[in-house]
């Protein structure tokens, strides 16, 4: 038996009349459900990836929604960068067994050894590299959908990108040739080789997401809260954790603070944000407050150009 | 946005001719109305000084097209998002040149409100003409004029006057019978959220105090029940659900349907979403429905409130907005997909060209990009569809080429 479900807002007494308007989080919630359906309805083989992230772990509470009492009509699938903080590894885990759902993963590591990807530095950021391995993925499974947690208010030029967004046969994006996308009818159709990316929170703001984890009380791994941490602190302000995989260079001066992660991503290109929220509601209020945007104050990736995820999306990455 | 009462999401677009100043209105409601970042502020305020601007040029935010052509940057409808106590909202920023109806009707489609742009120097232009007509067309319920750059007027009262007048004449012609106008500077600030003291003399709102209390009653959750089956749910024996998104009207457990094309009628037995029991459901939800009879439904059907049912057809009359670089072939069958329906369409007759600047009809031997024209569609197997200004969800419909997968037009049943 799946979980049960999280109640709804309270149930409306009759003098307040039928209810017909929905709170932004029950129309957000709506939109991302019928896009998920429209997914399994029209691709022949979707798979949903998930990575144990918040957003992700919005998907998985959505696609509940979606199908339940039924199972997933998708796997899971997760890119393991292999740099990944172990106890995010971990609740991805226990999350997928917990819901009964089958969980695929395939790491950077096995494109490594086939060669497809060359790093040029052990210790490189593998973000980049992560498009290679999610083809080989999709060519291995005949993937020809995949739901993905993309934000439209992360970056500029996901502002732009179709809810169900096109992929040619080597992954790429094209911005320049998408499909006209209107009212709420979609178009999964491709030729064999291509694939169809799904973004159903496409919509949502990093402020909905965490309302909605707080409503529907979802359970996210332990980094995403305040806790202790050694770090250096990078000239501008951006915090750099100190793990295995990033030591502190020489003359650098690694300091305990209190941070949580925004986002999880591989380690040496996600950075965690000074912090004292250790619950939901206090991350909500730092939201609310915040003068950063999430990509600025966490990814060091992304800095270089205004226009470098229009870049990397054109080359096929997420 | 806790404790306050949730006024939902309103979706809306920003429309008008080049350099009426849609990208600083976008800039000045998302800075006014703190959706904007310090990292993000930072980066244009980087970006002004390098092209030697003295000020923030705030219309550098949304990519205005002059940036998004200097960095190579795709020109396409861009979504940006900001919240006030009681609402979110989702901004379609579509760029307004003349060929790019389609972006501006991608962004219509799924709009609430329309702002269209005027300059107060300028009036009405062909461009945003055109725009008013398309937002007419597409059904946008409600449709605010903003007279900008009044600064430029020296916020004269009269000069604001005279393109109201110009504006609703026009608007009488198309048939738009409500319109709301507010005089702003986008540049100065002046009634976007902060009310200033130059525009003393005009009395309603401001724009964001518009957006914020418009009324999103939908019509509709006043229409009979629809709802087309996205999908089955069938995990065992003594279970099959009927998945999808209400698209009007509502509905209880225990009420009585009508299951089309097949016209079987049965009653509902439960309403879910996911394991939660509904009561009832309205419009704009997605729900799965449980019947008391087990009658052969799959995607694609609609399961609809008895009276008023619409009669499945295999033949219908359409607007269709003509969205590729590949002109229409009228030897070709095309993929018509209508909410969760895909069927195969030819289409016949001769097209009845719209032209957006004098509103009359021309026959047209064949329809190219930004074309709008009426033609009549058959179809392989019967679709149950509205007129498209009856219901916006029944009455819309794509057409893809099975050549290329590609969506080549948008159709309005009328
Ligand atoms: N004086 C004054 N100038 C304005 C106002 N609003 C915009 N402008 C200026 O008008 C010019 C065009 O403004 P934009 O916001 O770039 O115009 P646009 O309509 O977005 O044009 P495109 O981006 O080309 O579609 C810019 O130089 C603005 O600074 C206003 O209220 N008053």
């Amino acid at each position: 038996m799946p979980p049960t479900l999280h109640a709804e807002p309270k149930p409306r007494t009759k003098d307040q009349g039928p209810r017909t308007r929905l709170t932004h989080l029950d129309w957000l919630e709506a939109e991302a459900i019928h896009i998920l359906r429209e997914v399994a309805g029209q691709a022949a083989n979707p798979a949903l990836l998930f990575s144990g992230g918040k957003d992700s772990l919005v998907l998985l509470r959505l696609a509940e929604k979606a199908f339940r009492p039924g199972r997933f009509p998708f796997p899971l699938l997760h890119i393991d960068t292999g740099h990944n903080y172990p106890e995010v590894i971990a609740f991805r885990d226990q999350r997928a067994a917990e819901l009964g759902e089958r969980l695929l993963v395939r790491g950077l590591e096995d494109s490594i050894a086939r060669g497809s990807i060359q790093l040029r530095r052990a210790d490189e950021s593998r973000n980049r590299h992560q498009s290679v391995t999610l083809l080989e993925a999709i060519a291995e499974f005949q993937f020809d959908a995949l739901i993905g947690g993309a934000r439209r208010d992360e970056e500029k030029a996901r502002a732009k990108e179709r809810i169900f967004s096109f992929r040619d046969a080597f992954g790429q994006w094209d911005p320049k040739a998408q499909r006209p996308e209107l009212w709420d009818l979609y178009n999964a159709r491709i030729a064999p080789g291509e694939h169809i990316r799904a973004f159903p929170i496409s919509n949502w703001t990093e402020l909905d997401v965490w309302q909605y984890i707080e409503r529907e009380g979802l359970e996210l791994p332990a980094i995403y809260f305040a806790h202790e941490r050694e770090v250096v602190v990078k000239p501008g302000g951006l915090l750099m954790p100190v793990t295995e995989l990033t030591p502190a260079k020489p003359g650098e001066r690694v300091e305990r603070r209190f941070v949580r992660f925004r986002t999880v991503g591989d380690i040496p290109c996600t950075a965690p944000v000074a912090s004292t929220a250790r619950t939901v509601a206090e991350i909500l209020v730092e939201t609310a407050t915040t003068d950063l945007t999430e990509r600025g104050a966490t990814r060091l990736d992304d800095q270089t150009s205004e226009a470098s995820m229009e870049q990397r999306k054109r080359e096929g990455y997420f | 946005m806790t404790q306050q009462i949730d006024h939902g999401v309103l979706r809306f677009l920003t429309c008008g001719s080049v350099d009426d100043g849609k990208s600083t209105l976008i800039g000045r409601l998302l800075y006014d109305s703190k959706a904007i970042l310090a990292d993000a502020l930072q980066a244009i305020e980087r970006t002004s000084a390098r092209r030697g601007h003295s000020q923030v040029d705030l219309s550098l935010l949304t990519d205005g097209l002059q940036a998004e052509r200097e960095q190579g940057i795709t020109i396409d409808v861009a979504y940006r998002y900001f919240a006030t106590g009681t609402r979110k909202y989702i901004l379609a920023d579509a760029p307004g040149h003349e060929q790019y109806t389609r972006n501006m009707v991608t962004a219509a489609s799924t709009a609430d409100l329309a702002i269209l742009l005027i300059d107060a120097r300028k009036g009405l232009l062909r461009q945003t003409r055109r725009h008013l007509a398309l937002a007419h067309i597409l059904g946008i319920r409600h449709l605010v004029v903003a007279v900008n750059k009044m600064d430029l007027v020296a916020y004269d009262q009269a000069r604001f006057e005279a393109i109201r007048s110009e504006v609703e004449a026009f608007a009488a012609s198309l048939g738009v019978a409500h319109l709301t106008f507010i005089p702003i500077s986008a540049l100065e600030g002046d009634l976007i959220v902060d009310r200033g003291e130059r525009l003393d003399w005009y009395e309603g709102p401001t724009l964001l105090e518009f957006l914020e209390a418009v009324e999103l009653e939908d019509p509709r959750q006043g229409r009979p029940f629809r709802f087309p089956v996205q999908g089955v749910l069938r995990p065992h024996q003594d279970f099959r659900g009927y998945t999808g998104r209400i698209a009007s009207g509502r509905i209880e457990a225990g009420e009585e349907v009508v299951v089309l094309p097949s016209g079987r009628r049965t009653r509902v037995k439960a309403l879910w979403l996911g394991t939660l029991p509904l009561s009832e459901a309205f419009a704009g939800q997605s729900v799965t429905v449980e019947l008391e009879d087990d009658l052969d439904i799959s995607r694609g059907d609609l399961i609809a409130g008895p009276s008023q049912a619409p009669v499945p057809t295999q033949r219908l009359e359409a607007e269709l907005f003509w969205l590729s670089e590949t002109p229409w072939n009228p030897a070709r069958k095309y993929l018509f997909r209508h909410t969760s329906r895909e069927t195969r369409a030819h289409l016949q007759g001769t097209a009845q060209r719209l032209d957006l600047d004098t509103l009359t009809r021309h026959a047209a031997p064949s329809l190219a990009l930004n074309d709008i024209a009426t033609l009549a569609v058959q179809l392989q197997h019967p679709v149950v569809v509205e007129a498209y200004a009856t219901d916006r969800a029944t009455g819309a419909f794509i057409l893809v080429d099975e050549a290329t997968q590609a969506t080549v037009a948008a159709g309005l049943v009328r």
